[in-house]
């Protein structure tokens, strides 16, 4: 993947500027300036503590930002719960511990949010709910509790019922870390199928292999700020800054 | 020692001990239906964005849970007249029993929708959904899951607790058992009787409480 894609677009769907956040006196976000196009693929890396969760979370406002603006096509995702509710309805997103309801099947999960949210008709949001199950491969699991899967089942799920709502874009907040390392592969690859469809996707993760692979650019964060951003080829092979030269040894030795 | 054990009252009313039975499961079920509605409103509010709400709430469970179910009964019973509420004493029973059972349920059922991962909640935001439909179709029934032992033994003491609306003379099997013993004084055997009576309908609800589980909440967790 890079800027060739064809559906990689120069409007961008994603603005961060001058994005500023605070938890209490900590300052979690710094002038955060950030543009994603429609159809780019951003992984987000950094060690622990330097915002970039705090970073993805602020799109769907789970995380509400106290300066700067952020747009989601064009909208400023702010205190306005309407904007709020569209931008949620556009963008879906995976957590790193899986969070599907227990208490409903694998394909209940899946059709909740369209039925309540977009009011499509039950057998609609089954059908786009079979369609995209068979997609991540787990369709066979589908009248299954989640307690019933394994990580990599489950958090293939929780991909399908993103995709249920049919988004434009993706947020990953580490979706492979709460993994056993022998399915880490079977969710990356999802993933992957998804970036060469050519959704919108924003990734935190560490897999390098996966950045490498499908991200059009690597955002290197510490300390709630971006310090580098480079397309993969550069970033990893002569990245600028020391502190991000320091990080890539760390990760890439453990690999 | 030569009391000599004299069943025939007991025989004799017996149909009456059985409709003193059901009148006691019906003060219970309507108390516990209250208690529900009382209790998961009460959730909802205690935790609202409106502060005074908030201390509303909090009182009344405070109230209620400091102050003995016989004067909350009589208050209710004698209180509302004087405000010019008329009511018989049966609905006055199981008005008494929800509110009493219902301050209960509040900071039962909050215990369990505590108990739920923040996860859950965001995975229902980022997905779209309102407050209300998280609440409602994510939050609820885990919550209910968690805490079902504690509320159905709190329904359980509800169920016993009606004997006491028998001292605002609502119809249940101890007012009906205070007659036939003030009736017969075989004391003993009349209040024997009712023993088995209250424990028989305890167990059998509890067999109910355990059907509705398996029935509801028998999804499988990790």
């Amino acid at each position: 993947m890079n800027n060739a894609n064809p559906s990689t677009s120069a409007e961008p769907m994603i603005v961060f500027r001058h994005v500023e956040k605070w938890y209490g006196s900590f300052k979690a976000l710094t002038d955060i300036n950030l543009e994603v196009r429609t159809g780019e693929k951003i992984v987000l890396c950094g060690p622990s503590g330097s915002g970039k969760s705090t970073l993805i979370r602020c799109i769907n406002h789970l995380e509400p930002y106290q300066k700067g603006e952020l747009l989601v096509e064009g909208l400023k995702v702010g205190e306005d719960p309407k904007i709020i509710d569209a931008v949620r309805r556009e963008v879906g997103m995976v957590f790193q511990q899986f969070n599907l309801f227990p208490h409903m099947t694998v394909l209940e999960n899946c059709i909740l949010a369209p039925m309540r949210t977009r009011k499509t008709p039950r057998e609609a949001a089954v059908a786009t709910a079979r369609r995209l199950l068979d997609r991540v491969k787990i369709l066979d699991q589908a009248d299954k509790y989640p307690a019933q899967l394994s990580g990599g089942q489950q958090q293939r799920v929780a991909i399908a019922r993103a995709l249920c709502m049919e988004p434009k874009a993706m947020l990953f907040d580490e979706p492979t870390s709460a993994l056993d390392p022998e399915m880490v592969k079977e969710v990356l690859d999802t993933m992957i199928s998804l970036a060469e469809e050519g959704m919108t996707m924003i990734c935190v993760t560490h897999e390098m292999g996966f950045a490498r692979q499908v991200a059009d650019r690597v955002i290197f964060m510490a300390k709630g700020e971006i310090i580098e951003e480079a397309p993969p080829e550069q970033f990893f092979r002569n990245p600028q800054h020391k502190r991000t030269q320091q990080f890539l040894g760390e990760i890439l030795s453990r690999h | 020692m030569n009391y000599q054990l004299d069943f025939t009252p007991v025989i004799d009313g017996f149909p009456d001990l059985l409709w003193g039975c059901l009148g006691t499961l019906g003060l219970a079920l309507g108390g516990m239906v209250i208690a529900i509605i009382i209790g998961i409103g009460g959730v909802i509010l205690r935790d609202s964005p409106i502060k005074p709400i908030r201390w509303l709430v909090m009182a009344f469970v405070e109230l209620i849970r400091n102050t003995p179910f016989l004067v909350q009964i009589y208050f209710i019973f004698f209180a509302l007249p004087l405000a010019g509420i008329f009511i018989n004493p049966t609905v006055t029973a199981i008005i008494a029993l929800g509110i009493n059972g219902g301050a209960y349920a509040i900071e039962i059922i909050r215990g369990g929708v505590q108990s739920i991962h923040k996860g859950q909640i965001e995975a229902g935001k980022a997905l779209g959904l309102h407050k209300g439909d998280i609440f409602r179709l994510i939050v609820l029934k885990p919550a209910l899951r968690a805490i079902y032992p504690s509320l159905t033994s709190q329904f359980i003491l509800l169920t016993l607790t009606t004997s006491i609306a028998s001292a605002v003379s609502a119809y249940e099997l101890t007012s009906v058992a205070q007659r036939i013993e003030s009736d017969s004084f075989r004391s003993f055997e009349v209040y024997g009787t009712v023993t088995v009576l209250y424990f028989l309908m305890a167990w059998i609800m509890m067999q109910v409480f355990n059907l509705i589980s398996n029935r509801y909440f028998s999804y499988p967790v990790k």
